[in-house]
């Protein structure tokens, strides 16, 4: 069986648009040959993927396999780990984000993240929401501000459930309703891309379902990466799916193949539950 | 016989019945085939050894108490103590002097009065001595007999000796607890004696502080005790001064250490820091008024301000604002790092910079454990003594210009209490008054802290 890594990723995203009829432009992003080290520890192995902004982009694979690394490696989240170290290119809208000249409050503005636990910061909903469009200069006037709130608020789907607190602290909703904010919070600074790393991993099966209801939602406005422990989820909120595995990209392609007809034997394993 | 052999004795019984024991439990252990027995023989052995050691060491402390007692009562029933001086001096060094030679501390006596008595000191003592050997001994074999009657297969020693390792440490965390009850019924005591004398609320408004050890005996003016003064100056020395100079420094300190330095550098740094901590207040002490003190008169001189004074509040401030630096330093340390890495990435996710993180999510997240750092850090300010009573004065001042002297409230309590007057007086008394209100200021500060922290664990956890 040929190594899917050494194949033309262009392949491979042709031949999964022939089954869909979607239009795409030129992929959001784009990531070629991309190595991730910590240290003399190589945990990313010359990576090939693009995202696009039509498509919910889903990574999987076992535990340890480097999909997060990978997704971090988006906004250059692991420049905060001063071990970690990044090859190859990867470019924004053709343009590299790891040259010189690229800088990263600027990068992350337009990348936003969404981490696996939820994390809104200790203070009023209101707060959490306004906190990215001040530091980024995008109100000049409390109404605006108000505006952006209330919109973040409704693209997340938490609007009805906190326009009557929103002075109340964050910390104070529940892990569904937490996440849901931390999404907003990440919309509110009209990202271009929002990375999710196991998004719905710390909730329950009702608040998991609303998240993925969320995700379908924002595909087409925001490129959208989820990494995900869970194949369902893969399988029902993505359109795109990449298998990992030891730090490989084994196999990237349209999810309906990913899950139904897979070329590489390891994703079928995996997909069929035999490690992992 | 001497205290130290006592206890060797009873440390060498202790470790005959260990021995004895242990090998007992051996010895069921063999009959069992090797099979288990309910405990380890080394349990056995305890239980055996703490049943001789503790109840003969508590007879020994007893005994102690009373043994002297009995020996002086023996040696005044004789006939060579009729000629003693009922009372005073004189009577008391006789005594000693004959005990002495009694016990061979000295080779004789220097009052021939005192000869007559080491004979019949030398009876006591021998015989009291014998009498508290025998029943240690005995003791020692009863408890050892206790135990080693008990000593069987299915014996459950183990939590016997667990039990006994359970009070004592009890008794170890009470002995701190108690000792700060002891302090403060001491100072309570005092207190009430001395607002006898003035009233507390002219003690606690009154502006005026000039006592008088000479002419304060116990019917003091009360005008005179106005610790306001006091007050103000340890205030405004110990909080805004000291604060001033230690909370800026401290929490920048704390958030390069923790935020922007290299491993290295903090490896190297943070310690550096704290060797501020473990310098001798009186170090400081010497800094501030050798240092410090002629330097600000200098400048304040230069700057035109008339006949500034040597003593200033803004010395001693500055030199304790500097000793309080890794107090509030390493609180705000510890409690920055104890907000989640998630919390900073999801800052720094959002495009924020570093700066913002810190300003705007760290720092917040992480005030209270600062907050309660920092009255930590006034609590030990205001009890500081040292640099106070080396840098500050004696002058009881109520200004606002730090160039001014002024005197603290443990600065008069050194000064009160190592005065001329004799312990009754209001002027030492008042020393006690002080301590108790700058006790009660200092534990208010620490259990609000303690509260804080307690608080801002949990949000976390």
């Amino acid at each position: 069986m040929a190594d899917i890594a050494d194949s033309p990723l262009a392949n491979q995203a042709n031949k999964s648009l022939e089954h869909e009829n979607i239009e795409t432009g030129e992929p959001k992003m784009r990531a070629r040959d991309v190595d991730v080290y910590y240290g003399q520890k190589k945990a990313i192995d010359s990576v090939d993927i693009d995202v696009y902004t039509e498509f919910v982009t889903a990574f999987i694979g076992p535990s340890g396999c480097g999909k997060s690394t990978f997704l971090r490696a988006l906004n250059r989240m692991n420049d905060t780990i001063p071990s970690a170290r990044v090859t190859g290119t990867i470019e924004l809208d053709g343009e590299d984000i790891y040259a010189s000249g690229m800088d990263v409050v600027q990068l992350r503005a337009r990348v936003g993240m969404v981490f696996q636990k939820p994390n809104p910061f200790p203070k009023s909903i209101y707060d959490n929401i306004a906190y990215g469009p001040k530091i980024h200069g995008l109100a000049d006037a409390k109404p605006d501000l108000d505006n952006i709130v209330e919109k973040s608020l409704r693209r997340a789907g938490l609007w009805e459930e906190v326009k009557d607190r929103l002075t109340d602290s964050g910390t104070a909703l529940s892990g569904g309703q937490q996440q849901r904010l931390c999404i907003a919070r990440a919309i509110a600074v009209d990202p271009e891309v929002i990375l999710m790393d196991e998004p719905c991993s710390a909730l329950d099966p009702i608040a998991t379902a609303k998240i993925e209801e969320l995700i379908d939602e924002l595909r087409g406005r925001y490129g959208i990466v989820i990494v995900t422990h869970s194949m369902q989820q893969a399988a029902r909120v993505s359109q795109r799916t990449a298998f990992f595995h030891l730090g490989n990209l084994v196999e990237y392609g349209h999810t309906s193949d990913i899950f139904t007809n897979p070329t590489e034997q390891r994703t079928q394993d995996y997909i069929t539950g035999r490690y992992g | 016989m001497s205290a130290s052999t006592l206890i060797l004795l009873v440390l060498g019984l202790g470790l005959a019945g260990w021995l004895v024991a242990r090998s007992r439990a051996a010895m069921f252990r063999r009959a069992h085939g090797g099979k288990r027995i309910a405990s380890l023989p080394n349990y056995h052995a305890w239980y055996a050894a703490l049943w001789i050691v503790v109840p003969t060491l508590l007879f020994a402390l007893i005994w102690a108490q009373i043994a002297d007692n009995l020996v002086i009562q023996h040696v005044l029933a004789s006939p060579a103590a009729a000629d003693l001086p009922a009372f005073g001096m004189q009577r008391e060094t006789m005594l000693a002097e004959a005990r002495a030679v009694a016990t061979g501390a000295a080779p004789g006596v220097f009052n021939p009065e005192a000869a007559a008595l080491v004979e019949p000191f030398d009876e006591a003592l021998t015989r009291y001595n014998i009498i508290g050997l025998v029943v240690t001994i005995l003791i020692a074999l009863a408890g050892g007999a206790w135990a080693f009657l008990r000593l069987k297969p299915d014996f459950r020693a183990h939590t016997r000796v667990e039990r006994a390792v359970l009070g004592v440490l009890l008794i170890a965390s009470l002995v701190a607890i108690l000792t700060t009850l002891g302090i403060v019924a001491s100072l309570v005591f005092e207190t009430v004696r001395f607002f006898g004398m003035v009233n507390p609320i002219d003690f606690l408004t009154g502006v005026n502080w000039s006592p008088n050890p000479m002419t304060d005996g116990s019917n003091p003016d009360p005008e005179r005790y106005g610790a306001v003064p006091l007050f103000w100056g340890t205030f405004f020395i110990g909080v805004v001064i000291a604060m001033i100079v230690a909370i800026p420094l401290g929490m920048m300190s704390a958030i390069y250490l923790n935020q922007y330095a290299a491993p290295r550098v903090r490896t190297w740094l943070k310690p550096a820091l704290e060797v501020l901590a473990g310098v001798p207040t009186v170090v400081y002490g010497y800094f501030a008024a050798l240092t410090i003190a002629p330097a600000i008169r200098d400048i304040a001189m230069s700057l035109g301000v008339q006949n500034p004074s040597s003593e200033s509040a803004l010395a001693a401030g500055l030199v304790m604002g500097v000793m309080i630096i890794p107090f509030v330093s390493s609180m705000a340390d510890d409690s920055i790092a104890a907000v989640p890495q998630a919390m900073k990435d999801g800052s720094l996710a959002m495009g924020a910079t570093q700066n913002e993180t810190i300003k705007r999510v760290l720092v917040p997240a992480a005030l209270p454990g600062i907050v309660a750092g920092i009255m930590l850090a006034i609590s030990r300010a205001i009890g500081e003594t040292m640099i106070v009573v080396m840098a500050a004065s004696a002058t009881a001042r109520l200004s606002a210009n730090p160039l001014e002297a002024m005197t603290t409230v443990t600065y008069q309590i050194v000064a009160n209490l190592t005065g001329e007057a004799s312990l009754d007086s209001a002027s030492t008394l008042a020393a006690f008054a002080l301590g108790f209100v700058l006790f009660l200021v200092t534990l208010v500060l620490n259990i609000i802290a303690l509260r804080i922290v307690k608080r801002f664990r949990e949000a976390y956890e």
